[in-house]
């Protein structure tokens, strides 16, 4: 009987052979060979009937640093929810290099994986000093019991410092970070990203807020990150993408509607149609 | 040294250690060589009060972590400390043998006066000193894992989360009234007699168990300061204050959770353990909401997230009540409510944020 549907499988043409699918394997290394390290494929979301996104298809590459722009309720963060597990998708796959299927794991497995969020408010642990949010945040053990007896290593000490300088915080290295500016909570979730040695970084809005000083120093920041990481980046501000972006992808409701550089993008007609009413 | 580290940035802690180190001391000395007729002499009457006192410190301290430091809000840790209670009484039960009234030597007396003729499954092996003491720890930290990760993985927070731990020990509350349960009902277990061959009446016995409540409150903050100043609660804090965050830096927040309230739970089971031969008589008020309403009530008063503040609300909050109760009985609740309005508004960091806001002044 199997033989039968096998054999009825090899007969249809109008997709992949059932069996020639890998079975995906959710322990495994990350598999980047092909290039893209973040698959989303066909992905449709919708909340009480509002379709949040609608059948996505979205690749990102190792190492890119991408932006995301698209209108209010064009699916940005809802796309975020989905790669990082916050919400399942009602179809589709996403996938995390060729083998590790991310709808399997939930949200902290998804971080030790190597997949980091940085949120659109800025979200640190206020009532701790700097540098205990970034030792928090620091890649290691992180079940119960090794947490408990934890001993912070010479290594981890300099890999704290070291995130420390790269996001300008060295001075206030034991303030609490309620005590932060806007500008600097922002800096040091970012360090916060950091510390887990992710391969992709999802930043919502990283700029909203700062100032015109500040704006500059980030988009430093994630340029540099470009190479070693994936960064996705979320952001409204034209002027902020324009700095830091190779390449650049418009959503608008729930879907892919260009891609490409961002004089590219600018000059799509559809784009143009969309966004300036045409 | 290992205390020492642990106590390195501590003061309020080294103070309270130092002051428990003396009452041990202190306490048998005026008890036991201070004779009777002597002004400085401390009646036994006294010193079991005081012990009972040290137990509601290790019950309050458990609630402080799970509370101020966790940020559960549990209204139903009393439940926990009931259980250790009557661990510790079913021992205490089946060492009067045939010394109740009936004389039933396996029999407790609530069993005969019910007509039963032979020991239920649960209440075998509590004749061994050891397996109650495995009990008084394990059944609350039991319940308490059960419950924890049926709720924290739900995640179940805030206000449900307070309204289902007082569901819980409300049903406790109902199910040990029952006769049938076979923990005698409302009377509860009492009449006991002695503990490991010892006269529970005497006084050198109640001194001993005193020292060892003290003793118990000590190795009890010491574990929970350990706890707080690793990095595992530091964590703690962080879920308590942003959930979502530590979550998405790769936490699983309910497992930490979980943890911190079973840890609390197997504490407040010992408390538990300690207060009732020091009261002799554990009934199922005990397990009553308004109780671990008033647990609240103390680390609020004494001040959350210190731990020793816990104590001093614990041992404030209960010598008021039991001086309170003795002079103006009807006065208590009020008192109590007044009380909780008053720290709620004026001193959100309790007694102890009092004092500490005096220091950082000067």
């Amino acid at each position: 009987m199997a033989l039968l549907t096998k054999a009825r499988d090899l007969m249809r043409r109008d997709k992949a052979f059932e069996f020639s699918v890998p079975e995906p394997v959710h322990d495994s290394a990350l598999d980047t060979t092909h290039g893209p390290i973040l698959y989303l494929e066909d992905i449709s979301v919708s909340f009480d009937g509002f379709r949040a996104l609608n059948k996505l298809n979205l690749y990102i590459d190792d190492g890119e640093l991408r932006c995301i722009i698209g209108a209010n309720g064009a699916g940005k963060t809802t796309m975020m929810d989905v790669i990082t597990g916050k919400t399942k998708p009602d179809t589709g796959a996403v996938f995390f290099g060729q083998k590790i299927d991310l709808l399997k794991l939930d949200e902290p497995a998804i971080a030790q994986a190597g997949i980091c969020r940085k949120f659109q408010k800025p979200t640190v642990f206020e009532q701790l000093p700097v540098f205990n949010n970034l030792e928090l945040a620091m890649r290691t053990d992180k079940r119960v019991w090794s947490t408990l007896f934890a001993q912070l290593t010479g290594e981890q000490n300099d890999f704290i410092h070291e995130t420390l300088e790269t996001i300008g915080l060295k001075e206030l290295i034991y303030q609490e970070a309620g005590s932060l500016s806007h500008g600097q909570k922002q800096w040091l979730e970012i360090g916060m990203l950091l510390m887990q040695q992710p391969k992709v970084l999802l930043v919502d809005e990283p700029v909203a807020g700062m100032t015109h000083q500040e704006t500059e120093r980030t988009a430093e920041l994630l340029l540099a990150l470009e190479g070693k990481h994936s960064v996705v980046v979320v952001e409204h501000d034209m002027e902020f993408v324009r700095s830091i972006a190779r390449k650049v992808t418009v959503l608008h409701e729930g879907s892919v509607l260009a891609e490409g550089s961002m004089n590219e993008v600018q000059n799509n007609a559809r784009v143009i149609e969309v966004y300036l009413g045409g | 040294m290992f205390i020492t580290k642990i106590l390195r940035d501590d003061l309020g802690g080294k103070i309270f250690l130092s002051l428990l180190a003396a009452v041990i001391v202190l306490v048998p000395l005026f008890n036991l060589l201070v004779p009777a007729s002597s002004l400085f002499h401390l009646p036994t009457y006294t010193v079991t009060l005081f012990g009972k006192y040290l137990s509601y410190a290790l019950l309050a301290l458990a609630v402080d972590l799970v509370w101020g430091y966790c940020g559960i809000l549990t209204l139903g840790h009393g439940a926990f400390f009931a259980l250790g209670g009557y661990a510790m009484s079913m021992y205490l039960m089946r060492q009067i043998g045939g010394r109740g009234v009936y004389g039933n030597p396996v029999l407790p007396d609530f069993m005969v006066f019910l007509d039963w003729k032979e020991l239920p499954w649960y209440w075998h092996g509590f004749d061994e000193f050891w397996f109650a003491m495995i009990m008084v720890v394990l059944v609350p930290g039991l319940l308490a894992y059960i419950f924890g990760w049926l709720a924290f993985r739900s995640r179940v927070t805030g206000v449900y989360l307070s309204i289902i731990t007082q569901a819980m020990t409300y049903a406790l509350l109902l199910a040990f009234f029952r006769n049938e349960m076979g923990f005698g009902g409302n009377n509860g277990l009492t009449d006991f007699k002695d503990i490991l061959g010892f006269n529970l009446q005497s006084d050198s016995v109640r001194v001993i168990i005193f020292m060892i409540s003290a003793f118990a409150l000590a190795a009890g903050y010491l574990a929970c300061r350990f706890v707080v100043s690793s990095k595992l609660g530091r964590v703690v804090i962080a879920l308590r204050d942003t959930e979502s965050r530590t979550r998405f830096i790769g936490y699983k927040v309910e497992l930490f959770k979980l943890w911190i309230f079973v840890f609390s739970a197997v504490m407040a089971g010992i408390a538990g353990a300690l207060y009732v031969p020091q009261v002799g008589i554990i009934n199922p008020g005990e397990f009553s909401p308004l109780n671990s309403i008033e647990l609240v009530i103390w680390v609020a008063v004494g001040g959350r997230c210190t731990l020793y503040g816990a104590v001093v609300g614990a041992v404030l909050v209960n010598f008021g009540k039991s001086f309170f109760t003795a002079a103006l009985p009807e006065v208590w609740l009020f008192a109590l409510g007044a009380l909780f309005i008053l720290v709620t508004l004026f001193l959100p960091y309790g007694l102890v944020g009092l004092l500490r806001r005096k220091r950082r002044a000067v």
